[in-house]
Formats: structure tokens, C-alpha cells, sequence
């Protein structure tokens, strides 16, 4: 049985969300909220509510990140300074803690910051191809439901869709 | 008279479109700034060629001087790069929403900031062609970096700084640069469609990117309070008389928020003539932001005056002598003027008929700044000249090659400002959205109460995560 892509597009979160609700609630046997992707202008703090907690890994890359630049980093410095045993040190230690300690903290952060991006664009699957279905009136103002959805409930969907004022329906076979 | 930030009845898609309008069409003044800026670049171009050519000496830089006007105005430019911090990371985790219509240049103007100060320490060189020696990269040439020095501090410090404002920036800008893409034609829509890295509004991408910007705005706060710490540590772990003060880490914060507030006012103001954002940088707006400065000068004002205490309570003779000769030496008169428009002339802000008056607003931003700007000429102008050994007093005024490179800097910041803002949008399209959003949703919690009931709903279509209990999920 073929699969397709089903991308409605609604005037508001109200409608959107009535229809989300409605798949939650099994109204369409075979589809699940799973299968629901929001397409939506702003970011809106109840979507998680609808679609339920999906969870982020973005944080694991901060801590990890934060970690590597903290090792990485005072073992860069000391590194480097250990050269400097060829170097008279006057006493000094060959490797200073105290002073080491604000470098460190500034490549902890650095590091931080770069795994919190790579984590973002890993999770996020940023450049990636956009979507055939994707609409530019939701960067704009609408709110798009996509799901990808067996043949036999294309148009149960769309009749969901109709029952909460879509707007537009679009859609296309799934590769 | 206007008592709301924004107004709630505005159209997304108004939104989008006034924004996206403003990079197209400027008002004439916006070409008369560019060219002024260029102008100014010029200048500075000039004088660094006829310093590179001919030695540190047309600077007026030399042994005791050796710092000048170009390391006070290094310490002033990063000073002013934390205002995008501020406005942007700090109001973010507070859910401060006014900040929403004008963070974006604020954080622009932390980037900018940041590039214009990493040219100081090159130009203070002399010799430009070794700037690269600035960087404390472990060497096997028989360069050896001092780790320990607050100046190879800074190098990381300002790299990581730049790394993440830069990084900041344009996160937050991702989902306002899909929008440009959707709508430009030509060679900004083969910008912005490289720039906005494949967005598609998902709830997955959002979901994502509001984790990010949080991690972010947590990393950038205790980042920029170590940067200017750092930056500070350039004078006070010296034994100069005026420098060797522990409040300096402090006011070193407090004067660069200072700064960099006043700015943000300036360039309130600037943008909202130029691209006609009456709607986005709102009256109210900007009496938050004239509030917020207002403390924060206060805060300033007690740091000086804490620092003057210690100073002639202390036991360092020749410390209290500087001091008392900052009062009524040769630097008096920039002294005084910096205690009047960084002390005093912040009581303006106070008055609710004045902060709402837009000229007298700019006019006042521009003394706060002369005053930031004569702060950090104070610190380093005077120590220099009354030290420890009086045979090394010298005074010393900078020479023309100075002030040329000084205000080319702010010819080269202007200059990068107002190109980011005619490239990119100065008002984030979709925070001002979800502002407008969230502000109309007030007024009606129904839809809240009915949304947490769907919610809460028995879900048989879902399936239960790993370790969820199912009947309390997604409540």
C-alpha cells in the first residue's frame, strides 16, 4: 500500500490543535499523534502539550561540550606550558593552577557553546532538503498539520481536516 | 499617550512584511549615515597607513605613554558589546518580552562591538605586521605566550566571546532568515537560503532551537561578566597608583552594561527613524530600556564612588595624589565631564516627560557615552602620566593620527551596523509574532483551560514512551 505525505494548513493554533486533538483521540484508526508533524510560524509553548513531550538531546552536547573544553583546555595550557621548563621559572610553578583556572573556564564555554550548536543542527536535522509539501505561508502566518499516512486513510485525514476549517490540503506520495 | 508596548491587534503577516520592507527602502538618511561612516573609515585608514609606515611615534605613543586613547577605546568597544548580552541573554531567561522588537540589534551590535575592539590591540601594535603574535598559540619558534598575563587572557576571553555572540546572533536569527528566503528574490535569496541552513518551522526544529538559544543565553551571561573581568584585569593585577583596586572587575561590568545601554538607546531611536519601526520600537519600549540604564548608572556612580573611598582611605600616598590631581590636574576638565554626563546626567532618565521625548533621549544617550568613552580615558590617561616615578611624569594628549583611528572606529562600527541592518532584519519577525501572540492569549485563558483539557484527555492514539505511564501523559 503506498504511503503519502498529507500537509494541511490551518488559519490558527484553535483549529490546528481541535485536529491534533482529534488524531490523539483515535478518531482515524491507524494514525497516531506519532505521526504528526507541526509546521508553525512562532514557536508555541503548548505545542509539546498537544503533541507530547518529545524530548531534546541538545543539552548531552552542552555537558559533554562543556567537559571536553574544560579537559581540552587546561590540558592545552599545560601543555604549552610545560615547555617553558627549559625557561627560568623564578620560583613560579611550571604549571599555574590559579591562572590556569580562568582560561579553562573560557574554553569550557567556548567548547560548550560549539557542541550546543552541533547538537542543535544534529537534532534539529537542519541541512536537510526542505519538505516537497513545505508551505511558505507558515513562515508567513498559517499553521501546518503534516502527517505521512497509508493510502487507505488519505482521506479520512482530509476529512479531518475539512471538519476543522483547513484551509489548504496538499499532498504527495511518500519515496 | 501610548501605554503599551506593542500593539496586540497587529497581522503576522504586517509583521513580515514592514520588517522585510525596511530592508528595501531606508529613508535618505540611512545613505547619508553610510557615507559619513565611510567617510570616517577613510580617515582612519589613512592615518593607520601613515602609522604603519612611519612607527608608533605620529600616535604620540611613547615610554611612559605607551597606551593611549587606543586601549581606553579598546575597553570602551568591549565595554559596549555587553549590552547585547544583557538585552538579549539576561531579559531572555528573566521572560522579559518587551526585549522581543529590539534585541536582535543589540546582539548585532555586540558582534560588531567585539570586531571593532580586536582591532585596537593590533593597531596599538605599531608593528601590524606581527599581529598575529597576539594570539598565545603554543609555539615551537621560541615564542613564548604568558599564560599568566591578564593580556593573553584576553585573547581567549574576547575569541570566545566573539565565537558566541556571533553564534548567538545568528541562531536567533534562523527562523527570521527562512522567512527572508521565502520572500527574496536574486542574490539575497541564495543568501538566505544557505544562511537559514534548510528551516521549515517544524515543531521538531522548534522544539530544538528553544533548548539551544536557552543553553546559549545561560553560557553568554557568565561569559560577557568574564570577559570585562578579564578585560579589567588588564589594569588592576598591575601595582599602577589608579589601577591596583579590587573594585575594578565590578565597575569594569557596570560601565560596559552602562555603555552598552546608552548605545542601545542611541541606536533605538536611529532605527526607528530610519526604517520607520514606530510600530516594534515602541515608546514604552524605550522607557524600559531608559529605566534599566538609569539603575544601572546608579550602580556605576556607587562603584566610583566606592573606588574613591578605598582610594583616600587607603595607604598608597601616591594613589590618593592621582586622585587628587584627577580633580584638579590637567585631565580635570575630561574628568569632570565624565562625572557629569556618566553620574548626573543619567537623573534625566528619571523624569517620565523627558524619556519619552525622542530628542532629548538621543541627545542624552550621546553624553552617556562621551562619559563611558572619558571613563576609560581616565583610567588609563592619568595613571599613566603620575606613576610611581617622578621622573617618568609625563602628560600626554593624543596626536591627530589618535583621534582619527578613534573615531574611524566609530566610523567602522556605524558602517558594519548599518549594512547588517539593510542585509538582515533588525526586528526578530518571529518573537515580535509570538509577543503579539502571547499578549491577544492573555485576554482570553479559555482557550488555555480548553487546551490543557484536550491535553489531558485519555490519548488510545498515542503511543506511551519507554518508562511513561500512559494515563498521565501529556499532562
Amino acid at each position: 500500500m503506498r504511503r503519502y505525505h498529507i500537509m494541511g494548513l490551518f488559519k490558527d493554533f484553535e483549529e490546528a490543535f481541535a485536529a491534533i486533538a482529534d488524531i490523539r483521540n483515535h478518531k482515524i484508526p491507524g494514525v497516531s499523534v506519532d505521526d504528526v508533524t507541526l509546521k508553525s510560524p512562532i514557536e508555541h509553548p503548548e505545542v509539546e502539550e498537544v503533541l507530547g513531550d518529545r524530548g531534546s538531546p541538545v543539552p548531552k552536547f552542552t555537558l559533554f561540550g562543556a567537559l571536553f573544553g574544560a579537559t581540552f583546555g587546561f590540558l592545552f595550557l599545560s601543555s604549552a606550558q610545560a615547555t617553558f621548563l627549559v625557561q627560568p621559572q623564578g620560583g613560579k610553578p611550571v604549571v599555574p593552577l590559579p591562572s590556569n583556572i580562568v582560561l579553562t573556564y573560557e574554553l569550557l564555554i567556548l567548547f560548550g557553546v560549539l557542541f550546543t550548536v552541533v547538537g542543535f543542527l544534529i537534532s534539529a536535522r537542519m541541512m536537510t532538503r526542505r519538505h516537497p509539501l513545505y508551505s511558505e505561508k507558515v513562515s508567513l502566518d498559517q499553521i501546518g498539520v503534516m502527517l505521512e499516512v497509508d493510502e487507505k486513510n488519505l482521506n479520512p485525514v482530509k476529512e479531518l481536516f475539512k471538519q476543522h476549517k483547513v484551509l489548504e490540503i496538499r499532498e504527495e506520495v511518500a519515496s | 499617550m501610548q501605554t503599551k508596548d506593542i500593539n496586540e491587534n497587529i497581522e503576522w503577516a504586517k509583521i513580515n512584511a514592514d520588517v522585510l520592507r525596511s530592508m528595501e527602502n531606508p529613508r535618505i538618511g540611512y545613505w547619508i549615515a553610510v557615507a559619513t561612516c565611510i567617510a570616517m573609515v577613510s580617515c582612519a585608514v589613512v592615518a593607520e597607513i601613515y602609522q604603519y609606515q612611519t612607527g608608533i611615534g605620529v600616535a604620540n605613543l611613547s615610554w611612559p605613554q605607551m597606551w593611549g586613547l587606543y586601549i581606553a577605546t579598546f575597553v570602551f568597544w568591549i565595554g559596549m558589546s555587553h549590552s547585547g548580552t544583557l538585552l538579549s541573554a539576561i531579559l531572555h531567561i528573566v521572560h522579559a518580552d518587551w526585549r522581543k522588537p529590539i534585541y536582535r540589534f543589540a546582539e548585532a551590535m555586540t558582534t560588531f562591538s567585539l570586531m571593532t575592539a580586536g582591532l585596537f590591540p593590533i593597531i596599538h601594535l605599531g608593528r601590524v605586521w606581527n599581529m598575529y603574535w597576539v594570539l598565545p598559540y603554543v609555539s615551537d619558534r621560541g615564542i613564548w605566550p604568558n599564560f599568566r598575563s591578564p593580556l593573553s587572557w584576553d585573547a581567549f576571553a574576547i575569541t570566545t566571546y566573539l565565537t558566541s555572540s556571533a553564534l548567538f546572533l545568528f541562531i536567533g536569527m534562523i527562523p527570521d532568515l527562512a522567512i527572508c528566503r521565502d520572500n527574496a528574490r536574486g542574490w539575497r535569496q541564495k543568501l538566505y537560503t544557505v544562511l537559514s541552513l534548510g528551516w521549515q518551522g517544524d515543531d521538531r526544529q522548534w522544539r530544538h532551537f528553544r533548548k539551544i538559544y536557552l543553553l546559549m543565553a545561560c553560557f553568554l551571561i557568565p561569559l560577557a561578566v568574564s570577559v570585562h573581568s578579564i578585560v579589567s584585569a588588564d589594569f588592576s593585577m598591575s601595582i599602577m597608583p589608579g589601577w591596583h583596586v579590587t573594585t575594578f572587575p565590578p565597575y569594569f561590568v557596570a560601565g560596559a552594561l552602562y555603555s552598552g545601554c546608552a548605545a542601545i538607546i542611541t541606536l533605538f531611536i536611529i532605527l526607528r527613524y530610519f526604517f520607520r519601526f514606530e510600530e516594534y520600537m515602541t515608546i514604552p519600549i524605550l522607557e524600559k530600556i531608559c529605566k534599566l540604564t538609569f539603575a544601572i548608572a546608579m550602580v556605576w556612580s556607587y562603584l566610583n564612588l566606592v573606588e574613591f573611598a578605598a582610594t583616600w582611605y587607603g595607604h598608597d600616598q601616591v594613589a590618593k595624589e592621582l586622585l587628587l590631581w584627577k580633580f584638579n590636574g590637567p585631565y580635570a576638565p575630561f574628568f569632570w565631564t565624565m562625572l557629569f554626563c556618566g553620574s548626573v546626567m543619567p537623573f534625566a532618565l528619571a523624569f517620565e516627560k523627558l524619556r519619552r521625548h525622542l530628542p532629548t533621549m538621543f541627545v542624552v544617550s550621546l553624553l552617556l557615552n562621551l562619559g563611558m568613552w572619558l571613563e576609560r580615558w581616565m583610567i588609563v590617561g592619568p595613571t599613566l602620566s603620575l606613576s610611581y616615578e617622578p621622573f617618568a611624569w609625563d602628560i600626554n594628549w593624543p596626536s591627530m593620527v589618535q583621534w582619527a583611528i578613534v573615531f574611524g572606529s566609530f566610523g567602522w562600527f556605524g558602517l558594519l551596523f548599518l549594512v547588517f541592518v539593510k542585509v538582515f532584519p533588525s526586528v526578530s519577525m518571529y518573537e515580535v509574532k509570538e509577543m503579539v501572540f502571547h499578549r491577544r492569549r492573555a485576554h482570553r485563558p479559555d482557550f488555555a483551560v480548553e487546551l490543557h483539557r484536550r491535553a489531558t484527555d485519555p490519548q488510545p492514539g498515542r503511543s506511551p514512551q519507554p518508562g511513561q505511564n500512559p494515563s498521565t501523559e501529556g499532562a
